[in-house]
Order: structure tokens, then sequence, then C-alpha cells
């Protein structure tokens, strides 16, 4: 197949932070009209490459050329002039400001040099409008928007800034599936528009529907480019695992379905949950599935505390319980124990060191009355680390120094030495290399074998079907379906969230 | 949520005017807290006009506009600072300083008014730059660094009246402190201040004039400004305008600087309805904090990004009338601070109140 | 074998960690301040008073006061908040002691200090108004209710022998007392942020409220304690004062405030929360203390005071305070 000539070039780029190499002697190339998949474990050194190509770190050594000829960028705005505009996984939106004012702000159409609201107005609409987002009122506030309408106004901020080489790292992470299928439209546009497209993802199935080429790195090397379909998906994972993966998930034990120790019944909360009800009993991990923003996220909430005007019964072996905080949570009859969304902003405190994070959750265990046993605590600290083999250098390190998926594990094994008897994940694999996502499925499957009662929110149908027992479907704020056993399967999944869908559909008409 | 698609050529006109509507009702909504101060300062205005014992005079007003114009100022100051989730506790040292200086120099012949009155507009804009200094390059938290500032402003201002003194020009200082005739008659304007066309408004308090002018000159273009809009920005995430590659450290300095200059023509007015510089550390302090009270009353957020100095200046009025309340209830001098303390919390614990309502509570944290 | 849990016990490496710097170079400018005092001392009068520990201790025990207060405050301000309540708090707890007398006076002042603490942790943490609003606010309120209570004049009342005791006496004529009560209000203060759940929790909720909240800590009620000891340490700091002076008196409070903040923020304490060690603060009391005191042996007038003052705090800050430049 004939080579395009390549549109950027990295040579000999290393990175490091710290004694770690982010980044080792790597060489890199994108072209035009091209989507060019970038895979890898967290820590691989995806995001850092991205960071260098959109001036945000600059590089310790190596150059970069842009057409042929060197280039450096000192700052994002000079990689933007460039023409090279990246769409980070965490927003670059300011949330009090007007959808408007994000998307143009950084050049905005002007008037006798003060800026012209109505030119602004007019230009997000039509930046909007490119990618199929025309509800979306340029007048809003970001801050009033749901996750997944802002990743869209970051789209078009993107894309405002006419860009010839567009980076995205996890775009998508945070989209609902129609999101999702407007933001692919939109990156076969553009590569129509003989733009380069460069895209991070975790996501076997995105990469699988839009790249022409995919790079795979691993411990900040470039390991091999290949075009697409020249490699099976296996063979894929073992470039950026390094070692042959044995089966993905843990084997299911075939026993009946245990009593419940959880009854839920009748849950409703605002407009996001209208009745749910639900069962589910020691030993097992029941999944949550359905479209996004279902209410899924909501039901983990509710259980949990953190929402306030919970009407319907929550049953503990039969007694009922209410949690009206997290802390009445995690200290109620049933221990309770939630893995939250964000893990940077609430699963962990970053700037705080390893040790005390894992002992967030269980001071009052690791005390003698008011004051802290320091010996006790050591050692629970390091049986966790040990637990869950958590790869630290010292554990009165920031936690802010961990990869993605060890961050993880910290919130895991906080949780864990509170020994819950109910433990609610909330997407608890998002963002995370293969290898510490299979870590995290014997675990569930070992805390269920031990007596946990797991629920299981996944936006992974693979992780759904491979992990649990019994998977519930929520639409619109209720449980639709539950599918037990070898029903799961993914067109039972996909067929049960759309199906009433479609109903309604019909009904309107 | 499902997802609705407007398509654009649908029933044009009645969706322009729902539309509108919906528009309408967005911009009431995002400005609900200026608005709420407005309301809360014309019901007091109101209420205090209507029991006062000598009725709605011109003269009350014009007292009333002395009174409030130097804290607005300040209050403005102080919101340049809090817009990007800062502090500034130097507005009061900065406006004692530049009426300590204003004392020395605003006297004179008309050029030498001038001048005098040009160092000291520079002289608070140089103090807030210096302050911009202090936090972009020195990188302190606004907070500590103009704690430290202010007590510098005001060992300045000691040195230039170490007691309360000094003399400005009394004409000016007739004149900026009484309505626009007297202005114009002062100065020999307009026909003495007789002209037909300025009838309907001569009334009006020089001090308003100055306010409106001051905001439709600097605030409004400020606003308006690139530089303006990413003080907003860098107030709602700062990482994120970094991100978008916003001028961040232009807009802190431009910021403190804006701060400082309204500080100083705060001061400068105050040595004009004074006709003294007074370099009075208490004093300076309870400006200080009235100011951030203002900022607060008038809907600006102490988190940043949103908010504005008209707020803020509603919030000083709104303070001061308070005040002005006080005296004419004949409320014993006494209970005067207490009543005050009280309506300053209540005033902002029903800020407060609005969070009680919130029913996701990870969204009080942000 | 990690070395594990080291930020829950007293860290027990020499290395100079992040937060170990700001007290070793307070303690340093401390040394200075001495040298240089000493030094204008010698040169103009020919004695070198700063080095006698009558002298020394003299201005610790006065110190002492400032330094209970800023106890208190540090706690307030390590979980991202400020009480601005302070001066009044303290000039109520003085006068409601004075007011009440015999043995209960005591008591009498610190319950004012700890009510007022708690009112302000009710407003802060239920009603989430912004703390520098509402602990302002608290403070007019005390302010108006002193003023009506005594009418606008110092209260004739005197300070009680228990608190002029505790205040002025000194034992074996040696140490003075209210050193050694701020000596034990220290041993609580480090005592709770160090080795108890309270004080974890407090790190916690500065550093990141919302994860800390999610982790199950009542932060709520944490906030309440923390402003209800700010509220009690201002509260002795005025039984004390009242003592020293053998009376309350209107505005005792108000030079308090911004000395106790500036000495908690030299001391390495971020103001933004979530990072600090208390010897800082101690250093940081001891510093202010003793810039004030050469100050006076040098008769520098108030404007000078001032800007040495400002001075001070930008560059001790500029060594040691300075945030991380914003980047990704």
């Amino acid at each position: 197949m004939h080579e395009p000539a390549p549109f950027f070039a990295l040579e000999n780029i290393s990175k490091r932070y710290g004694g770690v190499h982010a980044l080792r002697d790597v060489d890199f190339a994108c072209s035009r009209g091209s989507i060019h998949a970038v895979l890898g474990e967290n820590g691989a050194g995806k995001s850092t490459l991205m960071k260098i190509m959109a001036g945000v770190v600059q590089p310790d050594e190596g150059r970069m050329l842009l057409e042929g000829m060197p280039v450096s960028f000192p700052s994002p705005s000079a990689a933007n002039r460039a023409g090279i505009v990246c769409i980070f996984q965490e927003l670059s939106l300011m949330p009090e400001l007007t959808v408007a004012d994000n998307i143009t702000l950084s050049s905005p159409p002007r008037r006798f040099g003060f800026i012209d609201g109505r030119a602004q107005r007019r230009r997000s609409e039509e930046l909007l409008a490119r990618i199929g987002c025309e509800d979306i009122n340029p007048l809003s506030r970001v801050s009033d928007l749901p996750l997944s309408r802002r990743q869209m106004v970051e789209i078009a901020k993107a894309l405002g800034r006419d860009p010839k080489l567009l980076i995205l790292d996890e775009a998508t992470s945070a989209l609902t599936s129609a999101d999702v299928d407007r933001v692919y439209r939109m990156l076969f546009e553009l590569k129509a528009r003989d733009l380069s497209i460069l895209y991070i993802s975790h996501r076997m199935h995105e990469i699988d529907a839009l790249a022409d080429r995919c790079s795979v790195f691993r411990n900040g090397r470039h390991i091999e480019t290949f075009a697409k379909g020249a490699r099976s998906p296996d063979e894929i994972v073992g470039l950026m695992i390094g070692r042959e993966i044995e089966g993905q998930f843990p084997a299911k034990p075939r026993r009946r379905r245990p009593a419940p120790l959880l009854t839920i019944r009748d849950l409703s909360w605002e407009n996001r949950l209208n009745g749910v009800g639900l069962e589910a009993g020691r030993g097992e991990i029941v999944g949550l599935g359905g479209l996004d923003g279902q209410g899924q996220k909501e039901l983990l909430l509710a259980l949990f505390g953190v929402l306030r005007g919970v009407r319907g019964t929550v049953a503990l072996e039969g007694d009922p319980m209410a949690a009206n905080s997290p802390k009445s949570a995690k200290s109620g009859r049933a221990r309770m124990a939630l893995v939250p969304e964000d893990r940077k902003s609430e699963g962990l405190i970053l700037s705080m060191s390893i040790a005390d994070n894992i002992a967030m959750a269980s001071l009052d265990r690791l005390s003698h009355g008011v004051f802290i046993d320091a010996g006790r605590a050591r050692r629970a600290v390091d049986r966790a680390i040990e637990q869950l083999r958590i790869k630290v250098g010292s554990a009165s390190d920031p936690v802010s120094t961990l990869s993605g998926g060890n961050q993880q594990k910290v919130v895991l094994a906080k949780w864990l030495a509170t020994e819950p008897d109910v433990i609610l994940l909330n997407d608890p694999t998002r963002g995370i290399d293969v290898g510490t996502k299979q870590e995290i499925y014997r675990l569930m499957r070992a805390l269920a074998e031990q007596g946990a009662c797991i629920l299981f929110y996944s936006t992974d149908y693979e992780e759904l079907i491979g992990c649990c027992d019994r998977v519930a479907v929520m639409y619109d704020g209720r449980i639709i379906r539950e599918l037990e056993g070898e029903a799961i399967t993914e067109r039972n999944l996909i067929a049960s969230a759309l199906n009433i869908a479609e109903r309604r559909e019909t009904a309107h008409v | 949520m499902s997802d609705t698609v407007l398509t654009p050529a649908a029933a044009e006109p009645q969706e322009k005017s729902r539309r509108w509507g919906a528009e309408l009702s967005l911009r009431w909504r995002q400005h609900a807290g200026i608005l709420g101060a407005l309301a809360l300062f014309i019901v007091l205005y109101l209420f205090y006009q209507l029991n006062h014992p000598r009725g709605f005079t011109g003269q009350i007003l014009i007292q009333n506009a002395n009174e409030v114009f130097a804290l607005a100022l300040v209050s403005m100051a102080q919101t340049v600072p809090v817009l990007m989730a800062g502090l500034d506790l130097s507005v009061g040292a900065v406006m004692t300083l530049v009426g300590c200086i204003a004392s020395h120099l605003v006297d004179g012949s008309p050029a030498e008014i001038v001048l005098g009155i040009v160092a000291c507009i520079a002289a608070g804009a140089a103090c807030g730059f210096v302050n911009g200094c202090v936090v972009v390059y020195g990188r302190i938290q606004p907070i500590i660094a103009t704690l430290a500032t202010s007590a510098i402003y005001m060992g300045l201002a000691l040195i230039l009246r170490p007691t309360p003194g000094g003399k400005v020009h009394e004409d000016l200082s007739w004149a900026v402190t009484s309505d626009l005739r007297e202005f114009a008659a002062t100065f020999g304007l307009f026909d003495d201040g007789e002209a037909a066309w300025l009838q309907p408004f001569a009334w009006i308090p020089v001090p308003l004039v100055l306010l409106a002018l001051i905001i439709l000159l600097v605030w409004v273009p400020f606003t308006r400004s690139v530089t303006g809009r990413t003080v907003y920005a860098v107030g709602s995430s700062e990482s994120a305008a970094y991100m978008s590659g916003l001028p961040i450290n232009r807009a802190k300095l431009a910021a403190f600087t804006l701060a400082g200059l309204f500080a100083g023509l705060g001061g400068l007015f105050l040595a004009l309805q004074t006709s003294s510089g007074n370099a009075d550390i208490p004093q300076a302090g309870a400006y200080t904090l009235n100011s951030i009270a203002a900022v607060v009353i008038g809907g600006t957020s102490l988190l940043g990004g949103t908010g504005s100095a008209i707020g803020s200046m509603i919030g000083a009025m709104v303070l001061r009338t308070i005040s002005f309340n006080f005296r004419i209830f004949d409320v014993a001098p006494l209970l005067q601070p207490l009543f005050e303390g009280l309506v300053l919390l209540a005033a902002v614990s029903l800020g407060g109140l609005k969070l009680l309502r919130l029913k996701n509570k990870l969204e009080v944290f942000r | 074998m990690s070395r594990t849990a080291e930020t829950m016990t007293a860290p027990r490496s020499l290395r100079l960690g992040r937060d170990d710097k700001p007290v070793v170079f307070a303690a340093g400018f401390v040394l200075l301040i001495l040298l240089v005092g000493t030094g204008y001392t010698l040169y103009t009068q020919g004695s070198a008073p700063l080095l006698q520990p009558q002298y020394l201790l003299q201005q610790l025990q006065v110190g002492s006061f400032l330094g209970i207060v800023a106890a208190g405050l540090m706690v307030v301000i390590l979980l991202g908040h400020i009480d601005l309540s302070v001066p009044w708090t303290l000039t109520a707890a003085a006068m409601m002691a004075t007011a009440v007398g015999g043995p209960w006076a005591i008591p009498a002042g610190i319950g004012v200090g700890l009510l007022v603490g708690i009112v302000n942790g009710l407003g802060v943490a239920y009603l989430r108004v912004p703390s520098m609003i509402f602990t302002l606010g608290m403070n007019a309120v005390m302010r108006g209710l002193m003023v009506a209570h005594t009418g606008g004049f110092a209260p004739q009342t005197a300070a009680t022998d228990v608190m002029q005791y505790l205040a002025v006496a000194r034992i074996g004529g040696v140490i003075p007392m209210a050193l050694l009560v701020w000596l034990a209000v220290s041993v609580v203060i480090v005592a709770i942020l160090t080795r108890t759940t309270l004080g974890r929790s407090i790190y916690a909720i500065g550093n990141r409220e919302r994860a800390a909240y999610l982790s199950g800590i009542d932060t709520n009620r944490v906030i309440l304690i923390a402003f209800a000891l700010s509220g009690a340490a201002a509260g002795l700091a005025g039984v004390l004062l009242a003592g020293y002076s053998t009376k309350a008196y209107q505005g005792m409070g108000d030079a308090y405030l911004l000395p106790a903040i500036a000495a908690v923020v030299i001391g390495g304490t971020n103001i933004l929360g979530g990072r600090g060690r208390y010897l800082g603060t101690l250093v940081g009391v001891i510093l202010i203390v003793l810039l004030n005191s050469v100050l006076s042996i040098m008769q520098m007038p108030e404007a000078g005071r001032q800007i040495i003052y400002g001075c001070v705090i930008i560059s001790m800050l500029l060594v040691y305070g300075r945030g991380d430049r914003v980047a990704a």
C-alpha cells in the first residue's frame, strides 16, 4: 500500500518525570487524510506524546517536524497556531462561562477591539451544527449542561480552531451512544477533508470502526505501527501488554441464586429514578446495564446516601435501612462501599499520600478511641498494597504519582479495608489499562466468593457479559429487564436497552 | 435524558418567538444575583425615603450619593480579584494611600489639580499592578499577598499623613459632592448650570454620574475585551483557561491593576469629600471588609467565574442604605452595630439557603 | 519493606520535606531578627537586652495570647476556611468573663468563644455560607452585642484572681504561666492534628472535601468542631488577655486577627488548606512577636512597622509559599 507522506513527525522524542521515563526515544508519524489510532496501557506514554504534540509539555530530547520543517511549541497556543488541536480527557471548558464564550474565547470575533457577542453566537451555532448538536443553546452556561453535552461543546471548540491535525484523547469516554455516533460521522467527514486525526482509545470496537492505522505504545516506547486489519485484537492486546493474556474474565461459578441481602423496592428520586426494584444476594455480581444516563449512576448514589429526597424502600435481609449519608452507608448494618465515577476528584485525594488514601475510610477501625494506632495503620496499609499488588515506590508518596490503574487499586483498597457487605462500583475500569482491568475482574469475583454483594455499573458490554451473574437493564429510571446466566449476551443487552425505546417511539406516531 | 434535535427550518415564526422567550428566561436566570440585589436595594431605599422625616428631597439624595461613592468604588475594586476566585485585602489601604496623596497634590492651579488627579489615578493603578506582580510572578496566593501589601501601602500612607490633614481644592471638593447644576455653576459651564437641556438632569448628584461614567467607560469595555473574559475564565477554571491558550498572566495583572485603579478613584473622592487625607488603619480595614460583603450581596460568587462590578456597586448601596435606615429610625446608637451585623449575616445567609435545596449533596462541594 | 504510613506519625527522616522547609526558614528568620536587633542595641545602647532570658520570656508571655489565637485559627485554615470573628469573640469572651466573675469567670469566657465557634460552624458547614462572609458577620454581631451590653464603655468589672494568675504569674518566679497555657494548647492541637481521626479528616477535607465526604467522613461535623475549637481558643486568649490587663476593654481583640493569620501562613500552612505543620505556626508566632519587639526597641514609627511587616511576609512567602505554575 502506498505510504502517504507524514504530515507531522516526531524523532527520538524522550520525556522524563523525575525518575520515570514517560517516553523513550520515540519515532512517530501521522499523515493527512487518515484516522490514526494510538493504543497502549496506562503509563505507556500515549497521553504524554499527545501533550508534547499539543504544546502542553516540552520534550527533554528529540525534535518534531511539521510538514518536514522542525518546530517546537512552548505553549498550547503555539501548537494551535500551527494547526494542531487537542481534545483532552479532562475538559478544557470554563463552567461558569457560556457555551459561546467557551467555543470562541481564544480567538473571538471582534468589533472595534471588543468581543462581538452576536458574531460569537453565530459562529458557535455553526460549529455546533457541524457536529449535529443544534439543540445546545450557545447562551447557556456550560455548568448547566450534562457531561456528554459538555464534551460535544469541547469538540465544537476544537473544530473552531480550524485544525489540520486533530488529536482526541479518550474523547468519547463521557459520551452517550448517540453523541458517539455524531463524533464518528464528524471524524469521517474531517478525514475526507484531508485532516490528520489521532485517536487514543481503550475501546477496541471504536478503533475497529474508525482507524486506518494503529500504533501501539508500551512502557514509553513505540512498539509497532500497522494498517487496520493487519493484526487481530488478541495480537494487539498482546503487543500492548507484552505478554500472552489468558482468559480475560474469571470463571463464573454455577450455583443457585442466593437469598437476597439487599432488596430495593420502588426507589424514586426526582425524575431520574422512577420506581427501581431489584434484589441482590451475597456472592452475586449484579450488573447494571442499559443506555447511558438511564439512572444507573443515580441508583448507586441513592443507595450510598448521597441523594436527598429519595422515596421507596431499601431493605437489608428484610429490615429496612436508609442511608442518608456516605457515613451512615459505610457503617450501617450492612456496610456499603462506593467506588465513585471520577477517581481523581471523588475517589482519591491526589495530594495526600497513598497510605493516607488507603486508610481514609477505615480510620475508626485503626484507632483506639480518638487516637490512631500508627502501627496498626501501617500494617493495614502494607497488607492492602501487597494484597492488591499496587505498584508503589513508597506508601508516603502522594497518590498522584501512580498510574491510573494503580490509583483505582488504591480506591479499591480503601474500601476493602472497611470489609463491606455491599460493594457499589461506578464504572471502575474506565480509562484503565487491560492488565489492571483483569486484576479488578478477578478481585470482584474473589470478593463475591467471600460473601460480598456487588452492584456493578459498566458502560462496557463485554465486562457486563464477562463478569456478572445477573444484569439488570435500566431504562428511564427503572429496571425493565433482568438477564441471567446464559441469557447475558450482547444481543440481549442491546435489545433490552433499545426495545422499550422503539416501542415508545412508535407510540408517539 | 433523550436528545431532541430541533430542525432549524421547522415552524419558523413560532419557533423564533419561543426561542426568544426561552433566551430571555435564560438571561434572567443567569443574572438572578444582580437582579435580586437590585430589588433589595430598591425596597430598602424606598422604605428609607418614605419614612424620612424630611421627605424625598434632592439634598438627601446628594448626601446619600456622597456617602456611597467611596464604598461603591472599593467594592467594584474588590469584584475583579474575586472574579478570579481570589481576594484583594489591600483595597482599603490603596484607597487610603491615594487619599493621602490627593491631600497633598490636588490643590493649586488647574494644571496642578489635573496633574494631581492623574497622579492619584496612576498611583492607584500602580499599587494594583504591584499586587498583580506579587501574585503572578511571586506565585503567592492573592489573599496573603494583598494582606502583606496592604500593610506596606498603609505604611506609605502614614508617611505621607502621620496625622489627618492636608488640603484639596475647595471648589472641586464642593462641585463633586453636589448635583450637576452646582457642578456646572462652580466651573462656569453650561450657562452656570442654567442651560435648558441640562434641567431634566440637573438634580442628579455628581457621584452618581461619575459612577455611571466609570461603569460605561471602564467596566463595560473591560468585560467585552479578551482580557476581561479571560478574568472570568480564570475564575471559572484556571487550568481550562491555560489549556485554551488564554493569556492568564496578563489577565491577572490587568485584574489587580484595575482593582487598584478603582480603589484609587474611591480614595480620591474620599479626599475631596473630607478635604483631607487620613491614614486611618481601622477605617481602611472596615472598607476592605465591607467591600467583601458588598461583593457577596451583589451576587458575585466568591468561588469566581461569575458576577459583575455593577452588582457589587448595588451591594454597596444596599449596605449604606441599611445604615441610612438606622439613622432615621432613631435606633439607639448602641444597638446599631448589632443590627448591622445581624442584617449582614442574614443577607449573606440567604444565599446559602439555596444550597439547602440541592438534591444531590455532591453538588455542594466544588 | 516499604516506608509506610509515615504521614500518620511524626516524620522520622531527617530529609527536609516540603512541610519542613517553612519551619526551618522561619526559625532562621527568627535568629536573623535577634541578630539584627542585638546589633542595633549593641550599637546604640551598648547592651544586648534581646538576648536576656528574662526579656525573651517576657516576650513569649505576651506572645502566648497571639499563639493561642493562631493555634485555633490554624485548624480552620487547614480546612480551607477562615475565621474573621476572632477579634470580637476574644473581646466578648473577656468582657463576659469579667462580668461573670468568681469561679465561673474562665468557663464563661471560654464558653462564649465556644458558642460563637459553634454558630460559625453551623453557618459554614450546614448553611454553606462562605466562611469569610459568615465569620465577618458574626464579628459584627458580637461587636454589636458587646457595644449594647457595655454601653460603649470599657466594663468596670475587673478580671478575677485566677485569670490574672494564669496571665501574669510566673512559676518559680521565672516561667510565665501564660506560656504554660500556650504550651498546653499546643500539645492538644498537635495531638489532634497528627494522631487523631479528626486530624486526618481535617487535612482530607482541606485537600478535597468531595472525596473526603464520599469516603464516609462526616465533613459537616468536622467543620463544626474546627470552628468550635477556633472560637474556644479565641475565648481562652480573651480570658488571658483580660487577666493580663486586669480588665477587658473595647477593641482589645482587633490587633490579633491579622498577625495570627500572618503567623499561620509564615509558618508554612497553605492558606487554601490541606497542608501545614503546627510547629510552623509556633515559630511564626515567635517570629511576629520578636519582630514587634525589635521594632519597638528601635522606636520605629507605625509607618515603618507596617512596611516592614508587609515586606517580611512577602519575602518569607517568596522563599517557600509559592504555588506551582499553572500547567496541565
